[in-house]
């Protein structure tokens, strides 16, 4: 009865399936090896985002019940001069710990690409610092940077030079600590551009020895344009590692003296984890994850330029 | 707070510890004579509990977590301790207690930072009844033993209970005392200084930058410098909070006590001092460099090893001088309590009630790593007679417990606190001026303050 009336979905489908030949869509073959991955980005970088931003719109303080906020807690930041001054110290900080690795790891791999008897062993001695444990090196660069009893016056008086207060006095934190960063990750620097040298052809040398070129024009027109990508991949990598820095500024200085070295990495711990206000705290991590994205893209484009003005 | 407490002897209390000291349960055993004293009431009522105690990295957290065999011998209850550095355990357990579910039953808090922020969540079970209750508490352990301050931490007032609940036993105080090198002052023929003026003007004679020493040294580093800044502070009659709560910290009091930190610190220390905490400070101290140093009461131990320092035997140690308002000694200390959550209170009381016993405070006040909140500790003769550090080291411990008074306020959003005020008092040592700092600072902490108060 029903059925002169109703066509069955099952005689729509064949129908159809007669009418036009539409493929019906079946998981993929090759889905359960990709959910797995799936669910662990969801779960360890989509959610934790997505939460961030969550807590960044409500006031929450650890033990209290998060009440929404809207935009106010972004609002807060530019009235902040805590906020502020971390934002100038992350890139003092950064800018330095990036250029000074960057200038003497290219010269250290000039170095080291050049034979020279023992230069393998040596290579391995140069390399030793980036192995070690951040928080250890840290608290023994504490112990020579002290004003009156660590080792670094004591060398700087067998030369004689004054004392230097280092870590102890506002204006030299961020410079002082730049020197350990320095001191760690300039063998990096040298290991991707000592990569970067060994892959070089001769030629170019070879023709510009024979028109007279002396070393700074081989270095300055050869060297260095055929190297520039290692050496982006490196300013890369230091830019993301520095502006992120927090070991070895908590362990030496804490953000001090005062708040002179502190970064937004330093500051943001202390909101979140010391003040237990969630929510402020939330807000400064999506500023500072802005802040690196458009870091690492103004890397990006001046590498992008800078390989277009290379002939 | 701001009430001076007077920790001296009761005779109740003397009587009381000598009868535990003679009771039954003797276990194990004790430091320099103490013999351990576990009277008749029955410790094995919860044999076969296991118990998650958190700990605070140091030495009494250490100390607790060493003698743990000795507490499961006691009462046959099992511990698992987790000994955490100060800094991170302070945020492991407030998360822990925030999420409802914390994995301690015991734990292990920082009164003068988190004494106000447990009691407002309410995170410790009240113990106040396990205390009257003598089957669960030994004789000698009672509340009149605790000195003032330790029962100002501990308890918790209520709307029913506005004397407090006893949310947790005081276990170890921290008091600020001057640490002086007794051969710098004599080679200057510079007396020891009974006031505040006089150890300013001994600082000054003794600093002697080419021979690169220097008459005083103490914490510059912001958020750190707030204690050693409390003990002046507290001795120009400061108060931290008005009877209503609201904040005192920019008025006449705090303005001198700034002037004098900013002078002591930035005439008569080291340079770099600005960035000092107590470990470069000690460090300038055990090395001959400074001659008076004040900080907590903990440090004689290395002071007075050969092996980390050049001072042994020349240190003298001494109750802060008098202040021109007052004479205090600033107080900070911890206790331990039982998580209100914990389905195992009973277990875990009876671990706190171990954990302050006469055998652990004797064990502590005797290696110099820290001083018992309990008078009959402090005060018995055998304990004292077992102290391995200078009788002088003692004494300054005793006569600190009689003018005690609260380095810190009792506020939730202490870090703040220290991290503002702090950073407003190191600005001074680069020049800035006290008065316009501290109320640059005072307006930035006051909405914080009210916020909190009003959560």
């Amino acid at each position: 009865m029903a059925r002169a009336g109703l066509a069955s979905p099952a005689d729509d489908l064949s129908s159809a399936d007669e009418a036009a030949p539409v493929s019906r869509w079946r998981p993929p073959g090759y889905w359960p090896f990709v959910v797995p991955a799936l669910v662990v980005v969801v779960g360890v970088i989509v959610f934790p985002w997505a939460f961030t931003l969550w807590m960044s719109l409500h006031e929450w303080k650890v033990g209290a019940a998060p009440a929404f906020v809207g935009l106010s807690n972004y609002a807060r930041l530019p009235t902040d001069p805590r906020f502020l001054d971390a934002v100038w110290q992350t890139l003092a900080y950064t800018a330095l710990s990036v250029v000074l690795p960057l200038i003497l790891g290219t010269v250290a791999a000039c170095v080291f690409h050049a034979k020279f008897p023992l230069r393998g062993f040596l290579r391995g001695v140069f390399i030793l610092p980036m192995m070690a444990t951040p928080v250890a090196i840290a608290l023994v660069w504490t112990m020579m940077f002290h004003p009156q009893l660590g080792v670094l016056n004591y060398l700087l008086s067998l030369v004689g030079i004054p004392a230097q207060l280092w870590v102890f006095h506002p204006a030299t934190v961020i410079p002082s600590l730049v020197l350990v960063e320095t001191w760690q990750w300039t063998p990096l620097v040298m290991l991707i551009v000592l990569g970067g040298l060994a892959a070089l052809p001769t030629e170019p040398y070879e023709s510009a020895q024979i028109d007279g070129a002396s070393i700074w024009q081989m270095f300055r027109h050869i060297t260095l344009p055929l190297v520039a990508p290692f050496l982006f991949v490196a300013a890369m990598i230091r830019m993301i590692d520095a502006v992120k820095s927090f070991d070895i500024i908590f362990a030496i200085t804490q953000g001090g003296p005062g708040t002179a070295s502190e970064t937004i990495n330093i500051y943001l711990y202390s909101v979140a984890f010391a003040y237990y206000d969630v929510g402020y705290g939330s807000a400064i991590a999506v500023v500072f994850f802005l802040l690196i994205i458009a870091l690492a893209a103004a890397l990006l484009v001046v590498r992008k330029r800078t390989q277009g003005a290379v002939p | 707070m701001g009430e001076t407490f007077r920790g001296g002897l009761s005779r109740r209390s003397l009587l009381a510890s000598g009868a535990a000291a003679a009771g039954l349960g003797v276990i194990g055993t004790g430091s320099l004579g103490i013999r351990p004293a576990f009277a008749a009431m029955d410790w094995k009522r919860h044999a076969g509990t296991t118990l998650e105690v958190n700990l605070i990295k140091g030495p009494r957290g250490d100390l607790l977590h060493r003698s743990a065999a000795e507490f499961t011998a006691l009462t046959g209850i099992k511990v698992s301790s987790e000994v955490i550095p100060e800094q991170q355990q302070r945020q492991k357990i407030v998360i822990e207690l925030t999420s409802g579910r914390p994995s301690f039953d015991v734990v292990h808090l920082s009164y003068h930072v988190q004494k106000r922020q447990f009691d407002k969540a309410g995170w410790l079970a009240d113990l106040s009844g396990f205390m009257k209750d003598p089957n669960l508490t030994e004789s000698s352990l009672k509340e009149a033993d605790f000195s003032s301050a330790g029962l100002q931490y501990a308890k918790a007032p209520t709307p029913k209970t506005p004397n407090g609940e006893m949310r947790s036993l005081p276990m170890s105080v921290d008091y600020f005392i001057l640490y002086w090198n007794k051969e710098l002052f004599q080679k200057k023929n510079v007396a020891y200084p009974e006031t505040f003026d006089d150890m300013m003007r001994a600082a000054e004679t003794l600093t002697d930058p080419k021979a690169g020493t220097y008459g005083f040294v103490g914490r510059g580093l912001r958020n750190a410098n707030m204690a050693l800044w409390g003990a002046f502070f507290l001795a120009y009659g400061g108060r931290f909070l008005d009877d209503k709560g609201n904040l005192l910290i920019d008025g006449p009091e705090a303005v001198e006590a700034t002037k004098l930190y900013q002078r002591l610190l930035t005439k008569t220390a080291p340079p770099g001092v600005v960035g000092f905490n107590w470990m470069e400070s000690m460090a300038a101290f055990t090395q001959g460099r400074a001659a008076m140093w004040l900080d907590g009461v903990g440090w004689a131990p290395p002071l007075e090893d050969p092996n980390a320092s050049r001072v042994v035997g020349k240190v003298g140690y001494a109750v802060v001088p008098k202040g021109p308002k007052d004479h205090a000694a600033a107080t900070y200390g911890d206790g331990i309590g039982v998580a209100a959550a914990s389905p195992k209170k009973e277990a875990g009381y009876l671990y706190c009630q171990w954990a302050v016993s006469k055998v652990m405070g004797a064990r502590l006040l005797q290696a110099g790593g820290g001083v018992p909140f309990r008078d009959s500790i402090l005060s018995d003769a055998e304990v004292q007679q077992g102290v391995k550090m200078p009788r002088e080291w003692l004494d300054s411990v005793i006569g600190s417990a009689k003018i005690s008074k609260l380095g810190l306020p009792v506020v939730v959003p202490v870090a703040e606190f220290r991290d503002i005020v702090g950073s407003a008092v190191t600005a001074t040592l680069s020049g800035a001026d006290p008065a316009a700092e501290l109320k640059k600072a005072a307006e930035q902490y006051r909405p914080i303050l009210e916020r909190s108060e009003k959560a």
